[in-house]
């Protein structure tokens, strides 16, 4: 039977066919057969894990805890040089300058990307702006984000830094970030599930080397990075910590 | 570790002599200058089971003003303001000891004499049942929670 590979649902729209290409590249590189599933929102996702039906994880740090630490997932790689950042973004034409600009009552566009979400959070706390005292819709995507605040539905919008930058010109240029996170070490990775454990060694090199493979550097590409690095289990241990110390909201 | 450098020191001081839990002394270098907290950044760095140093992220190097050779062996009380309660960080390691997170808001002292305000959440890091150290986050803290941090800490010494 072939092993499951999902992909967190916050890639964006541009990379739905690199992780078709990355995963036919996956099976031939470990001889296997691996289906691609890709779940359509987080919460459908984390019952297939609950359900122990995923086997390989492109996973978004927010579910690192759980996946480690109570379904025996290991790490395998992350991209290069890439973290998640978050950018939270009014209408160009608003007054605010900075987050202690915001009055509670605000009204915030967001997905429902888990780690996004808690960044932004984070960075509305010197205004003291919580779930208590502001409102946020869930839209599906960034780009339905980006047309809330612009129409004025929402006051300000959370989006993936990366998410912000592939919005159109025209959409970028009637928005404006108010605060952009530089965290630099909260970053999607690669875990493998228990069915697959035993092979994360072969399947850390197979990733590792694949800048270097002659077809590598192409599927790297469709991903939208340049390459994977390793990640041992006191990094990820280190960057679960992290997000724990990130879950306490201050009174 | 070694007492501030007046050289170090921009502006006027004045003068502490901090005693720290371990028996060690440390002479301090203050000034009344605030350098605030930069939006959007986490500062983040781990210590050993004693509080001694073991890695920190760019932005506790840039707000600290040391480098980050001297900051790694260090014990993170290097950053202790003499305006902050000692019962503060009694309850700090009380609660961590148990393996419980600690959160509280902490005037940290800068190289340069200045401080800096932080909203600092502390965590075991626990493997394999044992606790290997610690990890700190901090993060910009609301400034009414700040002034009344002014306010009362003074009353806990």
């Amino acid at each position: 039977m072939a092993y499951q590979l999902t992909v967190s649902p916050d890639f964006t729209p541009d990379h739905i066919s690199g992780w078709y290409i990355f995963n036919t590249w996956l099976q031939k590189a470990l001889g296997e057969a691996i289906h691609l599933e890709l779940y359509n929102d987080f919460a459908t996702q984390r019952k297939a894990i609950l359900d122990d039906r995923v086997d390989l994880i492109y996973a978004n740090p927010f579910d690192a805890a759980m996946l480690v630490r109570e379904k025996g997932f290991v790490p395998v790689a992350r991209p290069g040089g890439k973290a998640d950042e978050a950018i939270i973004a009014v209408r160009d034409d608003q007054n605010a300058q900075a987050v202690e600009d915001l009055s509670p009552g605000c009204r915030i566009a967001a997905t429902d990307d888990p780690d996004v979400n808690l960044m932004c959070a984070i960075m509305l706390e010197p205004a003291e702006l919580n779930a208590d005292n502001t409102s946020r819709e869930t839209k599906d995507s960034y780009p339905l984000v980006a047309k809330a605040v612009i129409q004025g539905q929402a006051d300000l919008g959370f989006f993936l830094a990366e998410a912000f930058e592939s919005l159109s010109g025209i959409t970028r240029k009637q928005l404006r970030p108010l605060v952009a996170s530089q965290i630099q070490i909260i970053h999607h990775a690669m875990l493998a599930g228990p069915k697959l454990a035993e092979r994360r060694d072969e399947l850390r090199d197979q990733l590792t080397g694949m800048a270097a493979d002659p077809k590598g550097p192409g599927v790297l590409q469709s991903l939208g990075f340049a390459s994977w690095e390793a990640v041992e289990d006191e990094e990820m241990e280190f960057m679960i910590d992290l997000m724990d110390t990130l879950s306490f909201q201050p009174a | 570790m070694q007492d501030m450098d007046p050289a170090d020191i921009v502006g006027d001081y004045r003068e502490h002599n901090l005693s720290y839990h371990d028996g060690s002394s440390r002479r301090v270098l203050v000034t009344d200058t605030e350098v605030p907290y930069p939006d959007g950044r986490l500062i983040v760095s781990r210590t050993d089971p004693a509080g001694i140093i073991t890695q920190v992220n760019p932005s506790f190097v840039e707000m600290s003003g040391y480098t980050e050779d001297e900051l790694l062996g260090q014990p993170h009380h290097i950053l202790r303001h003499p305006d902050m309660p000692p019962a503060a960080f009694q309850d700090l390691w009380d609660t961590v000891q148990r393996g419980e997170k600690w959160h509280g808001y902490v005037k940290n002292l800068r190289k340069d004499g200045a401080c800096y305000w932080v909203l600092a959440t502390v965590i075991p890091n626990v493997r394999g049942g044992r606790t290997t150290g610690y990890t700190s986050v901090r993060r910009k803290p609301s400034r009414r929670k700040v002034e009344e941090c002014i306010q009362t800490y003074p009353t806990l010494f």
